[in-house]
């Protein structure tokens, strides 16, 4: 009888941390499913959208996370990164060049640029410790300045280029938008396409033969329930694809970019290897105490600096990944926003200015941009005008920034408190 | 560079020089120089001095009193106020009554910034406690505050149950992205005793109303209050102990700010000729911060000097800016490249200073 109150209370007390822990997230979810409701999208054509923006998005996102675990807080100066990634394309699609060549080319046209601007970044926020996140904030809008200022003004004056596409009739500055159809538009998505449903069996049954060597081959017994609850997915994966498959819905009109999708799990992989070597636990215990970091002999400025030169080089790929799914950008828009649509995505999967994983960076990737396609929709059936939609759009975005940032200093404000407290 | 001459301290040649520098300031002295140098621009170019100081003069008028709302912000320990929006929208709210009830001139304007003084207060009260819960984040936190307001503002536009056919869209619902203050308040206090010498328009209705503000403060920051609110910028445990409020405190500086803010762009869009809603408050707060660090503040000191140097220099440069960079080449984005490097620089440069942690 005792044991199972106990048991019940314990129940309680683990679905009550659930709740107040995911708040935000279980928040979104609601808001999501009920906008989809309202805005009565249809489901296939909701799924070509959220697939092609998380394949979009993800990387972006992903970059976020080291400079979180070296103790940096949120990496607004992301925006350096896309601004690197986006100068490659630029100088790219001048030179006429497309493909997963032209992709790889801006890559590595972008990287020491990225390497450049993360070091004098890192450099600065080692002299503007404890103010980290407002300026690299700053920081973004003031290299948005020098981004314009070379793009505008010295490209074709200073800087000689001669491109009647790219550049303004006067000869001096880049137009407005850049187009990269036929050039660099879907040169990493094209790779490899697969419909959805065929997708979701192929993922099913790696989800299933992972489960069945886990649990039979290597008898692995430790968090059971988990595993079989992966096993459970893939079956289900498994059967709906298969289904739709044979059916012929339109949810194979539906074409997953799968190349896309691998260089995302690729870089999954290789943050969960990151954190695992030296450099990774030094960048958490910098992160997590830098006195201790400093007592156990680890330099934590240089630390910081690598960890800001990752997630720049990061951001510019994730900019190129960005730019070449969706196959036109603004050019002296597209980045500025980069940084904190990634930043609110970050937050809306759960993490906060100390603490962010991969799986809260892909669900509030995912959540993110399902409030982004269906609040201009259910702002034009809700109120008889997409306007409003796009308004809380904004509103979410800038809203869940300062509401996370202020319950992160509040609580560290009330364990100060606390301490001190303790300690009289 | 700044990174070696920190850590290691030997005595070197330049220490001197570089104290000088410091204790100037680099960018202060980039900053005139730069100004020095668009003038001596602007005369080669044969560009009309004159019609350039007026600028200066009638942009004075405009931006000085948003500069001022930084003041007790920063005196009072919670930084640069990057939540002026918020003030700049119960201004705003404040304009858009006055044109509802049909009031004109310099009635309307007063009326403007009485019906927002209220608003400001009660938003800055709301403001003040949510700063005190973060303390030492109130910057960032600010920041997106204040976009969150903004943005939560564009709903309020849309929907508020204003009438005035001036203020609509022809079509659709709502207020118009920028209200014509043209036949209300527009250009009120700059016509307000103004006269001409050399050519050169003094606006003196606006300068004379900037200069009461300033004076204002010069007299409050003198009042009992006024002092105990400057001693918990300085040293917060030490107002404690010496039994000051330092929440109540932070809670004053902040509706001060708001209400700063409020009758700031009241007093900016009267010499525009426009309000403008919507999403154009959103970067206000930064515009103002530069121009007070320009003036010679930190994050933790300022004075009402730096209010009125930091607008005259920062302003300066973009009214000359302007023009020569036309004459020069079609280069009309270099003024408005020139703000934001000129104004983002100097807030980083602020940013990067040693001291100032909490």
């Amino acid at each position: 009888m005792k044991e199972a109150e106990k048991r019940t209370k314990g129940f309680a007390y683990k679905a009550r941390r659930l709740l107040t822990n995911n708040a935000v997230s279980i928040l979104f979810v609601v808001i999501g499913v009920l906008g989809l409701r309202v805005s009565g999208l249809s489901l296939p054509f909701f799924f070509e959208d959220i697939v092609n923006r998380l394949a979009r998005n993800s990387f972006m996102v992903l970059s976020l996370i080291i400079p979180v675990m070296a103790g940096l807080g949120l990496n607004f100066a992301i925006v350096l990164g896309a601004m690197a990634g986006q100068a490659a394309i630029i100088v790219v699609t001048h030179w006429k060049l497309g493909g997963i060549g032209g992709i790889l080319l801006s890559t590595m046209l972008a990287f020491p640029l990225a390497v450049l601007l993360g070091i004098m970044t890192g450099r600065l926020l080692n002299r503007a410790r404890g103010k980290e996140m407002i300026t690299t904030l700053i920081l973004g809008f003031f290299s948005n300045g020098i981004y314009q200022l070379v793009f505008l003004l010295l490209v074709g004056s200073v800087i000689p280029m001669k491109n009647d596409v790219l550049v303004l009739s006067s000869g001096v500055g880049l137009r407005t938008s850049i187009d990269l159809t036929g050039g660099l538009k879907n040169g990493l998505d094209d790779l490899l396409r697969v419909p959805f449903p065929l997708c979701a069996v192929l993922v099913g049954v790696i989800l299933l033969l992972v489960t069945v060597i886990r649990l039979f081959v290597k008898k692995e017994t430790h968090p059971k329930s988990r595993l079989i609850g992966w096993g459970v997915l893939g079956l289900a994966l498994l059967g709906w694809g298969a289904f739709h498959v044979y059916t012929r819905s339109m949810f194979n009109f539906v074409r997953v970019p799968v190349s896309t999708f691998l260089i995302v799990l690729g870089l999954c992989y290789f943050i969960t290897f990151f954190t695992r070597t030296k450099l990774g636990q030094d960048m958490r215990t910098v992160g997590q105490d830098r006195h201790i970091a400093e007592v156990a002999g680890i330099d934590s400025d240089r630390v910081r600096i690598i960890a800001m030169v990752m997630s720049t080089v990061l951001a510019s790929m994730g900019q190129i990944i960005f730019l070449q799914n969706l196959g036109t950008f603004s050019t002296y828009g597209s980045h500025e926003q980069a940084g904190m649509f990634a930043i609110a995505a970050l937050l809306i999967g759960g993490a906060s200015v100390a603490k962010a994983t991969i799986g809260q960076a892909l669900l509030g990737t995912l959540l993110f941009h399902t409030m982004f396609i269906v609040s201009p929709l259910a702002g034009r059936t809700l109120f008889g005008d997409a306007q409003l939609g796009e308004f809380f759009r904004a509103f979410v975005a800038y809203g869940i920034i300062g509401l996370s940032l202020a319950l992160h200093s509040w609580k560290k404000q009330m364990q100060a408190r606390e301490e001190a407290r303790k300690s009289e | 560079m700044q990174n070696g001459s920190d850590k290691q301290k030997t005595a070197s040649f330049f220490d001197p020089i570089q104290r000088v520098i410091r204790s100037f300031g680099l960018p202060r002295i980039i900053i005139i120089l730069f100004l020095l140098s668009l003038w001596v621009a602007a005369a080669f170019l044969s560009i009309p001095f004159p019609a350039l100081l007026s600028d200066t003069f009638i942009r004075l008028g405009m931006n000085t009193v948003l500069t001022l709302s930084m003041l007790p912000a920063i005196l009072v320990g919670t930084g640069l106020f990057f939540g002026l929006p918020l003030g700049i929208i119960c201004g705003l709210l404040g304009g858009v009554m006055s044109i509802e009830l049909n009031l004109k001139g310099l009635t309307a304007f007063f009326a403007a910034i009485g019906f927002s003084i209220p608003l400001a207060t009660l938003v800055g009260y709301g403001y003040g406690l949510l700063l005190n819960k973060v303390k030492g984040s109130e910057m960032t936190v600010g920041t997106y505050v204040g976009f969150a307001f903004v943005s939560l503002m564009s709903f309020g536009w849309v929907t508020l149950p204003f009438k005035n056919p001036e203020m609509a869209w022809a079509i659709g619902k709502g207020i118009r992205v920028t209200v014509s203050l043209e036949g209300r308040f527009s250009n009120v206090l700059n016509k307000l005793w103004a006269f001409e010498v050399y050519g050169i328009r003094f606006p003196t209705g606006a300068i004379v109303f900037l200069g009461f503000l300033c004076f204002l403060m010069w007299l409050f920051l003198r009042t009992r209050t006024g002092l105990s609110l400057q001693e918990c910028g300085m040293n917060p445990k030490f107002a404690k102990a010496s039994g000051i409020d330092v929440d109540r405190m932070r809670i004053v500086g902040t509706i001060m700010s708001t209400i700063l803010g409020a009758i700031g762009i009241l007093a900016y869009a009267q010499g525009f000729g426009f309000l403008q809603l919507y999403e154009a408050p959103m970067y206000m707060g930064f515009i103002a911060a530069a121009a007070i660090l320009i003036g010679g503040a930190t994050l933790k000191t300022a004075k009402i000097s730096h209010v009125l140097i930091g607008t005259f220099l920062f302003q300066g440069i973009l009214v000359v800016a302007l023009p020569v960079a036309n004459t020069v080449a079609t280069l009309g984005s270099l003024a408005e490249i020139s703000r934001i490097i000129v104004s983002n620089g100097i807030i980083l440069y602020a940013l990067a200073q040693k001291g100032g942690n909490e």
